[in-house]
C-alpha cells in the first residue's frame, strides 16, 4: 500500500476521486497497474486470488469503493471474467487480473468477449509453468496462449510492460484501446515486473477514451458503416432491448447461423483490429540504425537485454535493440523495416522459444535468427545475453 | 387483475415468434408464466435484464423475451448477471437456466450466488437430462434411468436443488412443475419481489427426450407432452396441502396387466368399491392406481392388497413423490445494497 495517503488527492477535476497525485512515487509493479486502472477510470474489478497477481486485487479492493467503483472476489476465474463482461455491458470499465492457471480458465469467456465485442482488460502476471509450475517466479510462457488460447478466429491485443512505469502506462493504454475498439485487451506482465518496486512518474493528465454509445435505440450493436468497423455499444437498462449472444448473429444481435452472416461478422471483428494496428503497435528502437546485430526482446527479458546491448557497445560491437511493447498484433512490418541491413537477430525471451518463430516469419529467413531462451523462473543475466551476442559474431 | 388477451402479452413482451421450441415443449409455458408475472407486478421492461447460458432453457429469454438479454456461455449466466447487477443494481436481473447449465457446469456459481444473497431471480428448468444435445445423463437424472450416456442405468443420485439452495442461503426457494402453471406464476412473482437470491425450479416436459428417458408408452388418448404432465401431477405432492387418503399405488411384479387382473379379482371377491387405473410415475414407470370413494373401503382394500403383496409393492399416496411448493421465503440483507453502503461510507456520504 502507499504509505503516505496525503499524496492521494482529488484528481482530474472530479469531486471525490482520490488517486495517486501526479509526480514521482515508488510503487510495486502490480500496484502501478492498479493505479493506472484507477486513473483511466476503471470502475469494476472482479478477481480471484493467485500468485503473483494478487496485489492488484488487494489494491483494487481497498481503493475502488472509495472511488465509487465496485470490487468483488468471485468464486473462480471463470466467474471473474464472466462478471467483468456482465458489468461491461452494464456500462462499466471493467478489469480482472490473474496468472497462468487462472488465465487458462478464462479462455472460454475471452472467446465470448471477442465474439460479442465486449471491452475489458485482462492482466496476466505470468508465472513459470506448465501447470502450477513455480508459482512465485516469473516467465513469458503464455505468449501464445494470450494470442491463440481461446477458441475460434479473432485478433488479440497483447501489451507487454518492461517496467513499473509501463505497468501504469500500458494499463491506461489497454483500457483506451479496449473501449475504443470494443475488443478485450490483455496486459501480459510477469512475476518479476509485478513484484518489483521502482520509481514511476504519474502524469498530470491521463488520456481517457470512452466507448461510443448509440444515440438512438434503433441501432445495430454488431455492425457499422463506420470505416473503423467498430460499432457503437449500447448499455443495458436504457431501453435498447438488447440481444447479446455468443452464437453467430446479425447486426441486431439476433441468432443467425447462415454462412454469409457469420463470415461477415468474423471478418469484421478481425479486420477492425488489423486496421487499427498502427495505433496499437509500439516498438521501442534503440541504436538500431547502424547495428549489425539486433536484439529483440519484450517484458522483463528486455531489461537484461538492454544491459547486454550497452555492454556490447562498450566492447565495440555494433548492436541495436528492438523492444516490443505490443506483441500481438505482431509488429512484423516494423521489425522487417528496422532490421534492413542487419546480419543477425538475437531473440531473448523467458520460454523455450515463442516470439522467435514470429520474428523468423517476419524476416522470412533473410536474416539469421538465434534464440536465447531461459526457463526455470530466473531472469536472464545481462552477461548471458552478452555472451550470446559474442557467439553470433564468431 | 383485469382480463388481458394473448395478443396483449405477445405484442408487449415477446419477440421473434414462432419460437424455435419443439412441439409440446414446456419452455413456452414457462415464458408465458414469466410474462404474466412481470405484467402483474408492473416491472419496468426497460429495467429487466435476462441472462441465460446454453441449453433449451436459455432460449426462453433470448431472443423471445423483449427485454435486454445476455445469452452467454454454458453455465455462466449467474456470474454475468452478478457483474451487471453489482454495477447497476436498479436492474431486475433474471437468470433462465436448465438443470445441466445451472446445476451441472454452473453448479458452483449457483451456490455462491445464493450464499451472497445477491438480488437475482433464477428460474431453473429441470427436464432431468441434457435435452438439447440429445438426451445425456444430468445431475438431476433419477437413479437408474437409462440415457445415451448411462446405457446401463444412472449410477449417480440426483441433486435435490431446492434443499441445496436452502442450505446455500437463498432467501426464496420454490419448486413447481409445468402442470402447476398458476402456482408457478405466483412463485415467479414472489421471487421477483424478493430482494435477494430467489430460486424457482420448474420440472418441465421434454416430449422428445423424456419418452425414452422415462420409458413412456404412447397412448391413444393423450399426446406425449400431456402424458408427461399427467405423470408430473401423479408424481408430485404440494407440501402444505393435507394428505389425501383415498387412493394408493401398486408397483406390479412382472406383467402389469397380470397384476391388474389379480388385484381386481381380490377386490371384487371381497366386494370392495374401487376404481383401478394405470398411471405413469417418476421413479416407478407405469404402475396401478387404486382409488376408493370412502375411507372404510379404502382401508379394507389397502389391507387386502397388502395381504396378497406378492402381486407387487404397495405405495401410500405420498410415498416416493417429489414435494412441490415454497421451501424458503425470508428476508435477509441483500449483497449489492451492502456494497453500496461501504462505498457511501468510504466516500463520507450519509446514507
Amino acid at each position: 500500500m502507499v504509505r503516505n495517503s496525503l499524496s492521494r488527492i482529488c484528481y482530474n477535476g472530479e469531486e471525490g476521486r482520490e488517486m495517486l497525485a501526479p509526480g514521482k512515487h515508488i510503487l510495486l509493479g502490480n500496484h502501478a497497474c492498479a493505479e493506472g486502472a484507477l486513473h483511466v477510470g476503471c470502475d469494476f474489478f472482479a478477481g480471484y486470488p493467485i500468485t503473483p497477481a494478487s496485489e492488484i486485487s488487494h489494491y483494487m479492493a481497498k481503493w475502488l469503493s472509495k472511488l465509487g467503483g465496485f470490487y468483488i472476489q468471485m468464486e473462480d476465474e471463470i466467474a471473474s471474467i464472466s462478471a467483468i463482461l456482465g458489468a461491461s455491458w452494464a456500462g462499466a470499465k471493467a478489469m480482472t487480473a490473474t496468472s497462468g492457471p487462472g488465465f487458462s480458465l478464462m479462455q472460454e469467456n475471452l472467446s465470448y468477449a471477442y465474439m460479442t465485442e465486449t471491452p475489458c482488460v485482462i492482466v496476466n502476471v505470468q508465472r513459470s509453468g506448465p501447470s502450477t509450475g513455480q508459482a512465485t517466479l516469473p516467465a513469458q510462457q503464455d505468449v501464445y496462449q494470450a494470442r491463440y488460447g481461446a477458441h475460434g478466429d479473432y485478433e488479440a491485443i497483447v501489451l507487454t510492460p518492461w517496467s513499473v512505469q509501463e505497468m501504469f502506462d500500458l494499463t491506461v493504454k489497454a483500457f483506451n484501446l479496449s473501449e475504443k475498439l470494443r475488443n478485450p485487451v490483455i496486459l501480459l506482465a510477469d512475476g518479476a515486473i509485478g513484484h518489483m518496486r521502482e520509481g514511476i512518474i504519474v502524469p498530470e493528465k491521463v488520456k481517457r477514451i470512452g466507448r461510443r454509445c448509440p444515440e438512438s435505440v434503433e441501432c445495430t450493436p454488431f455492425d457499422t458503416d463506420d470505416p473503423s468497423l467498430v460499432p457503437e455499444m449500447p448499455v443495458i437498462g436504457q431501453g435498447y432491448h438488447l440481444l447479446v449472444t455468443g452464437s453467430a448473429h446479425r447486426s441486431s444481435g439476433l441468432r443467425d447461423y447462415t454462412p454469409q452472416q457469420h463470415r461477415d461478422t468474423v471478418e469484421r471483428i478481425c479486420t477492425k483490429i488489423r486496421r487499427a494496428r498502427n495505433e496499437i503497435i509500439e516498438v521501442d528502437q534503440n541504436n538500431i540504425e547502424d547495428a549489425d546485430i539486433a536484439v529483440i526482446s519484450y517484458g522483463v527479458a528486455a531489461r537484461p537485454s538492454f544491459g547486454a546491448m550497452l555492454k556490447a557497445l562498450d566492447n565495440g560491437l555494433k548492436v541495436g535493440m528492438l523492444r516490443l511493447k505490443t506483441i500481438w498484433p505482431f509488429p512484423d512490418r516494423e521489425i522487417r523495416k528496422a532490421t534492413e541491413g542487419i546480419d543477425n537477430i538475437l531473440v531473448v525471451e523467458m520460454n523455450m522459444g515463442k516470439i522467435v518463430r514470429e520474428v523468423e516469419r517476419a524476416v522470412a529467413r533473410r536474416i539469421n535468427v538465434v534464440l536465447a531462451p531461459k526457463v526455470g523462473g530466473e531472469v536472464h543475466t545481462s552477461d548471458e545475453i552478452f555472451q550470446a551476442i559474442r557467439r553470433l559474431k564468431q | 387483475m383485469s382480463i388481458k388477451t394473448t395478443s396483449y402479452y405477445r405484442d408487449r413482451y415477446v419477440r421473434h415468434l414462432p419460437t424455435s421450441f419443439c412441439t409440446g415443449c414446456g419452455n413456452g409455458m414457462i415464458l408465458n408464466s414469466f410474462v404474466r408475472a412481470v405484467d402483474e407486478l408492473g416491472v419496468d421492461l426497460e429495467k429487466i435484464l435476462s441472462v441465460s447460458g446454453i441449453g433449451c432453457s436459455a432460449w426462453i429469454p433470448s431472443p423471445h423475451f423483449n427485454s435486454d438479454t445476455l445469452h452467454v456461455t454454458h453455465g455462466r449466466a449467474i456470474p454475468f448477471a452478478t457483474g451487471a447487477k453489482i454495477f447497476n443494481n436498479e436492474l431486475t436481473t433474471v437468470v433462465f437456466t436448465g438443470d445441466g447449465d445451472g446445476a451441472g457446469i454452473g453448479g458452483n456459481h449457483l451456490i455462491h450466488a445464493a450464499r451472497r444473497n445477491i438480488d437475482i431471480t433464477t428460474i431453473l428448468v429441470n427436464n432431468f437430462s441434457y435435452a438439447m444435445t440429445g438426451g445425456q445423463v444430468a445431475p438431476t437424472t433419477l437413479l437408474g434411468l437409462k440415457t445415451l450416456t448411462s446405457p446401463y442405468g444412472n449410477l449417480e443420485r440426483p441433486f435435490d436443488l431446492c434443499k441445496l439452495m436452502q442450505a446455500a442461503g437463498a432467501t426464496y426457494v420454490a419448486r413447481w412443475t409445468t402442470y402447476h402453471i398458476r402456482e408457478l406464476r405466483r412463485s415467479i412473482m414472489a421471487a421477483l419481489k424478493n430482494k435477494g437470491f430467489s430460486f424457482v425450479e420448474v420440472l418441465s416436459q421434454c416430449p422428445i427426450q423424456q419418452r425414452r428417458l422415462f420409458n413412456l408408452r404412447p397412448s391413444d388418448q393423450l399426446d406425449m407432452s400431456s402424458q408427461i404432465l399427467e405423470m408430473f401431477k401423479e408424481s408430485t405432492y404440494i407440501r402444505h396441502m393435507p394428505r389425501e387418503e383415498n387412493y394408493f399405488y401398486i408397483v406390479p411384479k412382472g406383467e402389469l396387466s397380470l397384476s391388474r387382473r389379480k388385484v381386481s379379482n381380490i377386490l371384487s371377491e371381497n366386494s370392495v368399491e374401487y376404481k383401478i387405473g394405470e398411471v405413469d410415475r417418476l421413479f416407478f414407470g407405469r404402475i396401478l392406481k387404486v382409488e376408493c370413494r370412502n375411507i372404510e373401503s379404502f382401508k379394507k382394500s389397502l389391507n387386502l392388497v397388502k395381504r396378497f403383496a406378492k402381486i407387487g409393492k404397495v405405495l401410500r399416496s405420498r410415498s416416493g413423490k417429489i414435494g412441490l411448493g415454497v421451501f424458503v421465503s425470508k428476508s435477509s440483507k441483500e449483497f449489492t445494497d451492502s456494497m453500496r453502503e461501504i462505498s457511501a461510507f468510504e466516500k463520507g456520504v450519509e446514507v
